[in-house]
């Protein structure tokens, strides 16, 4: 069955989908979706068929909405998204990730949901929050939030969650605990630079067919674990700075990733010499090469979130990039030459590619 | 019995809600929201947040007085929700 690639928007202003040719030269945007309100991750469970996003409205808080028919309409719900009435309110649903039959959310103030009826309703993780670490987590520049869900691809009871200025966690059961992984990343903001807890993980991937093996960029530098996470190596060298938000695996070969720096946490969070480039890795992180070609090589003072990087699963990988500024690139053959998609869209949280059937 | 009034915004997120209701019971706010969310579940949701409280950048305001979910609901107040210029 033929199939067709949509690029999944979550921005400021709404949800975007857009709708590719075949040859991936041409996108039909549609949106804004789900009343404009801001959506962090926009994502698609092809176990249904729905997709789901995952939202904050400064006035009507954190919900999750879903369309069982790809963006022909919408419903929003957060019944079970909260810790009760003692402890820090959730505030923004971060991310929605399918695994294992189900939905995890990840929210601010960190922590962790999962739902079995397609979202409908949550229920709390809460053995996440009972790490004797919680008590002294402490929030990064964009809140304490839990905005990495990554599901082992064969072992149910293995997920790993990242939360901004606290660092990765795994749980080898389930979620009935959960354990840091960090040993090895370095901490440049606190005084002890390899704390247990405390590192600022900003994203991080395994391929399927590697799941021992994780890339991590981190706020102090890029990373790489052979052992699940448990310890990690410095993959820095070649970048040209320690610091950026995106990672991504390719979908047919483990050692191959990307990733876009910036010039720095203090001196503007932008691209290195207003140049944007995205940096490629086909050694697993042994060496870097930038590729630039068909993008702003002057004045490009933008910056690209997180969650605003992904790859298709056509061959060649296609590449897409959304930037703080509302522009998204895409790359046709795996970076090495860029066009500009779309421009003028809202600041831009999260990029997914995906194939559904036609 | 309350007439209560709720902003476009509100009611596009909880479908087939009027944006004018008359006749809704309660004698607090509280009491007003929960039998809003009753019929209308996620009302409770979008207006208030842990504690309980009332969303910070959301208002409420019963008979032209800003409220809290504790403010006593007269017979024939009229209630309206609004969302605050703090939010965006």
């Amino acid at each position: 069955m033929a199939s067709r690639l949509l690029i999944l928007l979550g921005t400021r202003k709404g949800a975007f989908i857009l709708e590719g040719s075949p040859g991936r030269d041409a996108f039909l945007v549609r949106g804004p979706f789900c009343e404009t309100m801001p959506i962090q991750h926009l994502a698609w469970d092809p176990a249904s068929g729905s997709l789901l996003a995952g939202a904050g409205s400064p006035w009507f808080g954190p919900t999750v909405w879903r369309s069982p028919d790809l963006g022909g309409t919408w419903s929003q719900a957060s019944d079970g998204i909260t810790y009760g009435d003692d402890v820090p309110a959730v505030t923004r649903v971060w991310t929605v990730t399918p695994a294992n039959g189900a939905l995890y959310a990840g929210v601010e103030s960190a922590g962790l949901f999962r739902s079995v009826d397609g979202g409908v309703t949550w229920s709390h993780v809460s053995a996440l929050r009972d790490h004797p670490s919680c008590a002294g987590w402490q929030p990064g520049n964009g809140g304490l939030i839990l905005h990495t869900i990554v599901a082992h691809p064969t072992d149910p009871a293995r997920m790993w969650i990242g939360i901004s200025a606290v660092g990765v966690f795994e749980t080898r059961d389930g979620g009935s605990s959960w354990t840091a992984r960090n040993r090895g990343v370095r901490a440049d903001h606190l005084p002890d630079t390899y704390p247990e807890t405390g590192v600022c993980v900003h994203k991080f991937g395994l391929h399927p067919a590697n799941p021992e093996r994780l890339y991590q960029q981190n706020h102090s530098g890029a990373y790489r674990s052979d052992d699940g996470g448990a310890n990690w190596r410095d993959m820095n060298a070649g970048l040209p700075s320690h610091f950026g938000f995106p990672l991504v695996v390719h979908p047919h070969d483990p050692e191959t990733i990307w990733t876009v720096p910036l010039n720095g946490d203090d001196i503007g969070r932008y691209m290195p010499e207003a140049a944007m480039a995205v940096w490629r890795s086909r050694d697993g992180g042994a060496s870097w090469q930038r590729q630039a070609d068909g993008l702003p090589q002057q004045h490009a003072y933008l910056g690209v979130l997180r969650e605003a990087m992904a790859v298709d699963r056509l061959d060649p990988v296609g590449v897409y990039i959304g930037t703080s500024t509302g522009q998204l690139f895409g790359s046709r053959d795996e970076g090495g030459t860029w066009s500009l998609l779309a421009d003028f869209l809202p600041p831009i949280s999260s990029v997914e590619a995906v194939l559904v059937d036609a | 019995m309350a007439l209560v009034h709720l902003p476009r915004s509100l009611a596009a997120l909880l479908p087939g809600i009027p944006r004018h209701l008359d006749g809704i019971p309660g004698e607090t706010v509280a009491e007003v929201l929960r039998a809003l969310d009753a019929e209308w579940p996620g009302t409770w949701d979008r207006v208030c947040e842990a504690g309980p409280r009332i969303r910070v950048h959301m208002n409420v305001f019963v008979d032209g007085h800003r409220a809290q979910l504790d403010t006593t609901v007269a017979a024939a107040s009229t209630i309206h929700v609004i969302p605050a210029v703090s939010g965006g």
